[in-house]
């Protein structure tokens, strides 16, 4: 429940660090923090344009994709406090949890029969199931490190100790940040801000929703950095007891918004053709990362 | 029960062809309503546990014949009856189209009843002999089924294909227990177990292997494979659900029947199959996404699931082999579970896949979309079977997915350094499985029902009848129970799981591992539900006094978008063929627009099977070159025919003198 509450008011600020980094790294003053949320609420009072060629699978999917969002957040535990679901297993759910909302994004974009929104969602569902591995071979050294296979229980027995461990807990937040930008569709991968459909990942699949439920798909991506964020916060504070760790959870989300507002202020999109050599390569980090288990288990024979 | 059972078959199969057409359907279909509900008695015994057993005399050729009836024919029964009978009603249904070929029905209606009783005996049937008797029945029956449109070239092409390669598949069946009657001077299944027991090593393994690829031909495992996605697309469709809902199963089933009977070193035939389902769930998938045929497409689908099973009985393998009973349960409660699923969503489908191409006339995806508004439910059904088929919740295809992974994970915990290595290829294997299934689905999903149509038709084009629809929303409510109450479907598996970890342990584990994670997941997957209601509960009060507007889709500026201007299925797939070029085949032809008052260009291009090229096509054509230089003997005059004639008789005779004298020659020379 904790962290529920605690991702949520962490995702009200993210983008909006993120958004005044950039504009303080490009020399401007940028916009309040709050302003993706001013956004947010005022694309809630909005009325909407359909696009005639659009079924109810349009209709639905924003907003089963922002509850894919919401109930990925159950699963995260924050510290020794499990989160609002938690079960053995329970990342295997998240990141299908996850993957089903992306399933509706896409069939969405589909139904426009727009070819910018079928460029994007053909890019979408590739980078995606590419970043999915990496994901899925860090948990797995998780489980390995603590003998444990669900969220909570996996982060509450990560003792940061040797060297190797501190190594290891770097690398998974490497991982964990570039799979926080591949699904939110950021920089190194995709320009939020480009101003050409053909380039676009993300913005090109929501080029024609409108109103209320653009303001679902946008919130549900501030939730999404917040969420990450999160996973990160929760590799670092395992024992830490709570007056402590909540302020430990605002600083390292205020950190990471920062770090990406700089990588995308200072680093250019990959050509698209490069994107999947780059989000593969992620799966070998995490299998260093799980290579590094082995080592600190000594099960290297 | 079992004269009831074959009296009911022979009856109805004598008089279809003596009734009038519209009571061919009916008649089949009662007959397999009556005997699911016979069999499914027993089964459902067998599955709390009382298994049935009777010894039937035989002859002197096969010896008894023994029927057994345990949880796991049970467990096989149960799904073979559910998708008969859905898949019957809706054939009876999709066959309407079809009354004015009386002759026709009347055969493929036996065919269909003789499918059916050839799989419900294949599943009791203990002994080798008899067993492969019911295998023929059953392959022949298949192929009469498949090429009902026998008018169509590519259609009988495609029955050759899956009969060839279904008696290369009895070949090593037989091979398998003509092995076993020599050893042990018997066709039953039993006799065979208790010579196995005493027998380790290399000769239970190679026994094994033997019936593994016999089995795996029928399953369709990489590289065993290359008859689906022919006999599939041509077969109607629901000969196609039934084919890929529980025809491939029965290979399944034999692998496992084998797997109880032999008992071979688990441990090792654990890793084989682990890495050969690992490579049919990929290459599976990774084939299934180029397609442009629809049920070419859910063709390759099925050797994808298949590998997912095959993980599921890979690792219960592994389980039993190294000792770790909740390793084995979870294995092989996942392949059992997905067994089930994939029968689901598949013939869910392929009955889909029928109903597009009833109200097209076509079944290739870049002449279709935009059928969402034409057949609303049957894009609903198809939506449904596809995120399940993903492996995404809140459906069935998650839950057996999840016991997979809950089954690796566990394993992870007490791994050495091989056995992580297995692992982490498996994992990686499943999670790219998922991805690319979904990669796959939204293709199929979105081209087919989407957008707008790329293609008018002549006629007009609308939903099908609501009767053929029942059946397919029967298949949903099981998708969508599993998917929501997964603890009830997995007690039903505890005696199956326990025949095969053959430890009754397996209770305990699933009341401690398995069934709270499970309750959790229910709760998880309602919560979804709620979420998703409420939240859009709020958006319909909260823009109820919004002005809504209906404009064309956004064109960046174009106003006069065309249907051609959509995005196809090649282009969707376009940044994966690139990126996956060196494993994927294609033959492309094309003409590019040159000059300045171009031509017409033209751009085809067909996906092939990399695997099909090497292992098939390629060895065929070097033994016809190889035997086109004997052609000369053909040259089709009497006298030379005649003269062979002789030869052989000449040589057949000669050949044991010369062989003798020879034989006489070397004594000769020794005594030198």
């Amino acid at each position: 429940m904790l962290s529920f509450i605690l991702i949520l008011i962490a995702g009200a600020f993210f983008t909006g660090i993120i958004i005044r980094t950039k504009s303080i790294a490009s020399g401007r003053k940028g916009p309040g923090i709050l302003q993706p949320i001013n956004d947010v609420v005022r694309l809630f009072k909005k009325g909407a344009v359909y696009s005639r060629t659009t079924s109810f699978i349009f209709q639905m999917a924003p907003t089963i994709y922002f509850s894919s969002v919401v109930m990925a957040m159950m699963l995260i535990p924050f510290g020794q406090s499990k989160g609002l679901i938690s079960f053995n297993g329970d990342f295997v759910f998240f990141a299908y949890v996850l993957a089903l909302g992306k399933f509706f994004s896409i069939i969405s974009a589909m139904d426009t029969g727009s070819s910018f929104e079928g460029m994007g969602a053909s890019r979408e569902s590739l980078y995606s199931l590419l970043a999915e591995p990496a994901f899925f071979i860090l948990m797995g050294s998780f489980a390995l490190l603590t003998g444990y296979t669900s969220f909570q229980e996996m982060f509450a027995a990560l003792h940061l100790g040797s060297y190797i461990s501190y190594a290891i807990a770097i690398l998974a937040t490497f991982v964990l940040v570039m799979i926080a930008m591949i699904e939110n569709s950021r920089m190194p991968i995709d320009d939020p801000k480009t101003h050409l459909e053909l380039t676009m990942i993300h913005e090109v699949m929501i080029l024609d929703n409108s109103g209320f439920d653009l303001g679902l798909i946008l919130s549900a991506g501030y939730l999404k950095f917040a969420l990450y964020g999160a996973i990160i916060v929760n590799l670092f504070i395992g024992m830490v007891p709570y007056p402590y760790a909540i302020p430990l959870f605002f600083i390292i989300q205020f950190l990471l918004a920062i770090i990406i507002g700089l990588i995308e202020s200072f680093i250019a999109r990959f050509r698209m053709s490069h994107n999947p050599q780059f989000i593969f390569a992620l799966t070998s980090v995490s299998l260093l990362i799980f290579f590094g288990v082995l080592l600190v288990l000594g099960k290297f024979i | 029960m079992i004269p009831a059972f074959l009296a009911i078959c022979f009856f109805v199969i004598l008089t279809i062809p003596f009734v009038g057409v519209k009571y061919k359907g009916i008649l089949v279909y009662l007959a397999i309503v009556v005997n699911a509900g016979l069999t499914g008695y027993l089964a459902i015994q067998a599955l709390t546990g009382l298994p049935f057993e009777t010894i039937f005399p035989g002859s002197t050729v096969t010896g008894a014949i023994a029927l057994r009836l345990d949880a796991l024919s049970a467990w096989f029964i149960l799904i073979i009856n559910f998708i008969f009978i859905t898949g019957g009603f809706y054939g009876f249904f999709y066959m309407k189209a079809y009354q004015n070929q009386s002759k026709n029905l009347s055969l493929h209606g036996i065919a269909f009843l003789l499918l059916y009783s050839a799989l419900i005996s294949l599943t009791v049937i203990q002994n080798g002999m008899v067993f492969l008797i019911a295998w023929e029945i059953m392959a022949l029956s298949a192929f009469v089924g498949v090429i009902f449109e026998h008018e169509k070239m590519a259609t009988v092409k495609a029955g050759f294909n899956y009969l060839i390669q279904s008696h290369v598949s009895i070949l090593f069946l037989m091979l398998g227990f003509m092995w076993a009657a020599y050893k042990t001077g018997s066709y039953d299944f039993q006799v065979l177990s208790n010579y196995t027991t005493g027998e380790k090593g290399a000769a239970t393994v190679i026994l094994f292997t033997t019936f593994f690829v016999g089995f795996a031909f029928k399953a369709g495992f990489v590289p065993f494979h290359t008859w689906l996605p022919y006999a599939h697309p041509a077969a109607p469709a629901h000969i196609s659900g039934i084919m890929s809902g529980v025809m491939i199963k029965i290979g399944i089933f034999g692998i496992l029947r084998m797997m109880l009977v032999i008992k071979p070193d688990f441990a090792i035939i654990g890793y084989i199959i682990l890495v050969v389902s690992v490579i049919s769930g990929l290459y599976g998938v990774m084939l299934a996404i180029v397609q442009h045929n629809l049920k070419r497409l859910l063709a390759y689908h099925s050797i994808e699931n298949i590998g997912i099973i095959g993980m599921g009985i890979g690792l219960g393998s592994i389980g039993l082999g190294t000792g770790n009973l909740v390793l084995a349960t979870l294995g092989f409660a996942a392949a059992l579970l997905h067994v089930w699923n994939h029968a689901l969503f598949k013939s869910l489908l392929f009955f889909t896949a029928g109903n597009v191409y009833q109200a097209t006339h076509t079944l290739n995806i870049e002449q279709l979309g935009g059928l969402i508004k034409k057949m609303p439910q049957t894009a609903f059904l198809f939506l449904i079977a596809a995120i399940a088929i993903s492996g995404l919740p809140p459906f069935n295809g998650f839950i057996s997915e999840f016991i997979l992974y809950s089954g690796l994970y566990h394993w992870l915990l007490d791994a050495r350094l091989l056995s992580l290595v297995a692992i982490v290829f498996a994992i990686l294997g499943l999670v790219m499985i998922g991805g690319l299934a979904m990669l796959c689905f939204t293709k199929a999903f979105g081209v087919v029902f989407l957008g707008n149509a790329r293609q008018a038709f002549k006629h007009e084009v609308h939903e099908v009848s609501f009767q053929q629809l029942i059946p397919l929303y029967l298949i949903v409510f099981f998708i969508v129970a599993i998917g929501f109450f997964p603890g009830f479907f997995l007690k039903l598996l505890i005696e199956p799981v326990s025949l095969l970890a053959g430890n009754s342990g397996v209770a305990g584990i699933f009341e401690i591992n398995t069934m709270q994670t499970m309750q959790q997941i229910s709760w998880a997957a309602w919560g979804f539900i709620v979420l998703i209601s409420v939240i859009f509960i709020v958006r319909k009060l909260v823009s109820r006094k919004r002005t809504i507007a209906v404009e064309p889709t956004w064109g960046c500026g174009y106003v006069k978008p065309t249907a051609n201007m959509q995005y196809t299925a090649s282009s969707f797939i376009r940044s994966y063929t690139k990126l996956f070029k060196p494993l994927l085949l294609s033959y492309k032809k094309e003409k590019n627009i040159q000059g300045i008052f171009p031509a017409d260009g033209f751009f085809e291009s067909h996906p092939y099977d990399k695997l099909e090229k090497w292992l098939i096509d390629t060895p065929i054509m070097e033994f016809k070159s190889f035997m086109s230089r004997f052609i000369f003997l053909q040259n089709g005059r009497l006298q030379f025919y005649i003269l062979y004639g002789i030869i052989f008789i000449i040589s057949i005779i000669s050949i044991p003198i010369v062989y003798d004298m020879f034989i006489h020659l070397i004594g000769y020379f020794k005594q030198l």
